[in-house]
């Protein structure tokens, strides 16, 4: 033993005498993880969370959430003498005056931006994947619950600098709490402590933005994080990987590594974003006055589907018993987006309830072997882009010499007609991928190696695939669909019929596939060839 | 007459005389060249006017009417001013080169020349908004970048962008980027209101007024790009762009590599 490795268990026995930590730590630090590049795309909302704490925390300490009127008197010339709010003028300070002042608000905005991107990317494998299956249904509840707060967070962190395009959003979302019926108008005076914009606001919604949302999402993190740590980590299918086991590399001393690495490239790679890349020039937007707005007003991209949904949305208003009830802004604003969102977090229970399959997955699915349930993820990700596309239909318009209406015009029906062409096109495609694959499986790799036999046939190499390969395009289940009594013994309908029968019907629509190859397919081949 | 005829004799009479003598010759000369000046201005007008006139009749009269009254697809021009044809000409706006949304900036086909000879021929028809002269425009000296900014933001913004960048108006039509635009043409588009743009009479905004925001619109055209790359200066689409491109294609690469990487 060299002194180094005495001295260094000197330490640990010290600390594990008094902490008890060594039986912990053993068990932890050998925790084995699956390794796959997807599985680190939840690390990156995880980091860039981190980012954002730290790069906030930063951004507290100069930033005054006052609306107080101040005259600016900075380095910034073409604002100078205007009056202001506080809240605005100490974020041009925090860019033009404050040392690394810029670079921090602008690592902070990128943070936010990739946190986003990260969650919707992370949800997307988790759902393409099935991964939110039986026993992980609360995990992907919570992080249906994250992505709803980030985009809340985001927007009121856009709204803090009081400039003319965060103002201009939160006229919107005063416009949204407004169009609530009955309740609208005063919910509104209440959020806003009065008439529109009022002096509470800016104040209010820091309050909210640094401290009650991030306490909401670090808590939300960690039992997000405890799950998956309590529940171990899904693997895609593959040699040796079972529904009992986890095939990969301890925490300690490759996850570390890999994990602790990848923490400083997001870093990296968001200090970049901000050091070479503008974002939210504040001070081009100038402060917010009510009677202003610039054309091309925009949210941040994570908003930008709803106001593409607003954008699009036709004039339609109901006068009755003396109120107004704005549909052209309650559908887009409200039902349609809770319509979403309730289904996003109640999707694994109706896929269950859908499937009868109430058993635990640890194995992760192959995208095309639940053609169903990849195409209305498509589905939903096509009208979700059709609806962001319009919210920057300004822009494009300009851009591609287009016009604007017949943009909107092309919104208004693809939102509706493309989505269910999306469902039927990845439907098809998942199938043809599983026929594919049981060719692969059957009658091997083409090789384009062309044989003239000697009776003149020519015919095509195949070379068999690995017991491996072929064992990953094999090892899925193809479940049956229900069939769920419509009658009972006696021939009579039961009282459940209509209900059975819709699940039958749609069990059987997920259960469609193309049968993949069995060994006994695969075995008559090998005799033929 | 003694005493006339000591003066005459005096040693300072000729020199007197002299200067006296330069003096009412120049003044003479000075008010005969004014006048004729005025008569050759008067008589060179007139030519400028049927230069005008004769270039209008080949480039513009086909569309505009012979005498500038219009037509079905073109406005009459009587009474549009100097300032309007130097701000549609001078800008390449006309001659229309596509008819379908609106006029918009190109390489012009007339010069100079041939822009003020239009310019003074469509005036000479009635009377309407001149083109502003270099003194008048000395917006470094008469304007405020920061009320600029204010008024920009009040009056222009919403449709050419909070960075005077240009924005989309409805059908296909547009207003404009505002950058690389000359002083002049801004100041003859506020007061004559080409295409879909509202005029801004001297009472809305005074000429002072203007000239702070053409001294802003200058500014943000000189504007350094504070943060790093300005990505266009149209807000978040393009930012939003950046971060699902570059932004997760770098990380996504990143997270690739990894999971190869050292097993």
């Amino acid at each position: 033993m060299t002194a180094r490795e005495r001295i260094a268990g000197n330490v640990a026995g010290y600390v594990d005498d008094r902490t008890g930590a060594a039986k912990w730590m053993k068990k932890n630090l050998t925790k084995v993880f699956p390794d796959h590049w997807s599985f680190l795309l939840g690390e990156i909302c995880l980091y860039s969370f981190v980012i954002l704490l730290l790069s906030g925390t930063f951004l507290t300490f100069w930033f005054d959430p006052s609306m107080r009127e101040v005259v600016y008197d900075g380095s910034y010339a073409p604002l100078k003498g205007l009056e202001m709010s506080a809240a605005y003028a100490s974020t041009l300070d925090i860019s033009f005056e404050v040392r690394g002042g810029l670079l921090m608000r602008q690592i902070h905005h990128w943070a936010a931006l990739i946190f986003m991107v990260g969650i919707v990317v992370h949800l997307l494998r988790v759902y393409f994947t099935g991964a939110f299956r039986k026993p992980r249904e609360f995990n992907w509840i919570i992080g249906v619950g994250l992505l709803t707060l980030g985009i809340v967070e985001g927007f009121l962190g856009y709204s803090l600098p009081d400039d003319l395009l965060s103002g201009t959003g939160i006229r919107i979302a005063e416009a949204i709490i407004q169009a609530l019926p009955l309740v609208g108008s005063y919910l509104a005076f209440f959020a806003f402590g009065g008439a529109f914009p009022g002096e509470a606001f800016i104040p209010r919604i820091y309050t909210v933005h640094v401290l009650l949302l991030p306490g909401i999402f670090l808590a939300l993190i960690t039992v997000h994080l405890m799950l998956v740590w309590y529940q171990k980590h899904t693997q895609f299918p593959g040699p040796g990987r079972t529904e009992k086991n986890v095939v990969g590399y301890p925490l300690m001393p490759v996850y570390m590594a890999k994990a602790g690495g990848f923490f400083f490239i997001v870093f990296g790679v968001t200090a970049f974003l901000g050091a070479v890349a503008s974002i939210n020039p504040i001070w081009l937007y100038g402060p917010y006055t009510p009677g202003q707005i610039s054309a091309g007003s925009q949210p941040d991209w994570y908003m930008g589907w709803l106001d593409g949904l607003v954008r699009m949305a036709p004039p339609l208003e109901t006068h009755a018993f003396g109120h107004t009830i704005s549909w052209n802004i309650l559908i887009p604003g409200l039902i349609l987006p809770g319509i979403m969102f309730t289904g996003l977090a109640l999707y694994p229970f109706i896929e269950s309830w859908a499937t009868g399959d109430k058993r635990e997955h640890h194995l992760l699915d192959r995208p095309r072997n639940t053609p169903n349930r990849t195409a209305i993820g498509v589905m939903a990700l096509t009208f979700t882009l059709v609806s962001l596309i319009n919210g920057g239909n300004d822009i494009i318009a300009t851009t591609f010499h287009l016009t604007i209406n017949q943009m909107m015009w092309f919104a208004r029906i693809s939102v509706l007609v493309l989505p269910p062409i999306a469902f039927i096109i990845t439907k098809r495609l998942c199938l043809s991928l599983q026929r594919a694959d049981r060719d692969l499986v059957l009658h091997g790799r083409e090789t384009g190696r062309l044989v003239r036999m000697p009776n003149g046939e020519f015919v095509e190499v195949h070379e068999p695939i690995s017991a491996e390969k072929a064992w990953l395009l094999t090892s899925h289940e193809q479940l049956a669909p229900l069939e769920l009594p419509e009658h009972d013994a006696s021939g009579v309908r039961r009282p459940a019929a209509l209900k059975n029968k819709l699940r039958n019907r749609i069990s059987r629509a997920a259960a469609v596939a193309v049968p993949k190859a069995t060994e006994t397919e695969r075995r008559e081949l090998e005799g033929h060839h | 007459m003694k005493r006339l005829s000591r003066l005459r004799r005096h040693r300072a009479a000729g020199p007197i005389l002299l200067i006296f003598a330069l003096f009412t010759i120049g003044t003479t000369f000075q008010v005969a060249s004014a006048v004729n000046k005025d008569a050759t201005s008067v008589a060179d007008r007139a030519v400028t006017i049927e230069e005008g006139k004769q270039i209008f009749l080949k480039g513009c009269s086909s569309c505009h009417g012979l005498n500038a009254e219009g037509g079905g697809i073109a406005p009459s021009l009587i009474g549009v001013g100097a300032a309007s044809v130097d701000f549609q000409v001078a800008t390449g706006r006309m001659p229309m080169a596509d008819m379908s949304t609106q006029a918009m900036r190109k390489k012009p086909v007339y010069n100079a020349e041939e822009v003020n000879a239009l310019a003074t021929y469509v005036a000479s028809l009635a009377p309407g908004p001149q083109v502003p002269g270099e003194e008048m425009l000395n917006y470094e000296r008469d304007g405020s970048v920061a009320e600029g900014g204010e008024l920009f933001r009040t009056n222009c913004a919403m449709c050419h962008n909070f960075a005077a960048q240009g924005g989309a108006l409805t059908q296909g039509k547009y207003a404009p980027t505002l950058m690389g635009v000359e002083p002049r043409h801004i100041y003859e588009a506020m007061i004559t209101g080409p295409q879909s743009m509202p005029v801004f009479s001297d009472k809305t905004i005074t000429p002072e007024e203007k000239l702070s925001i053409i001294k802003w619109i200058k500014a943000a055209e000189s504007e350094p790009q504070l943060g790093g790359v300005a990505l266009g200066r149209v807000g978040p689409v393009t930012e939003g762009l950046l971060v699902w491109t570059l932004g997760i294609g770098l990380l996504v690469g990143v997270a690739v590599w990894l999971a190869m990487k050292a097993r």
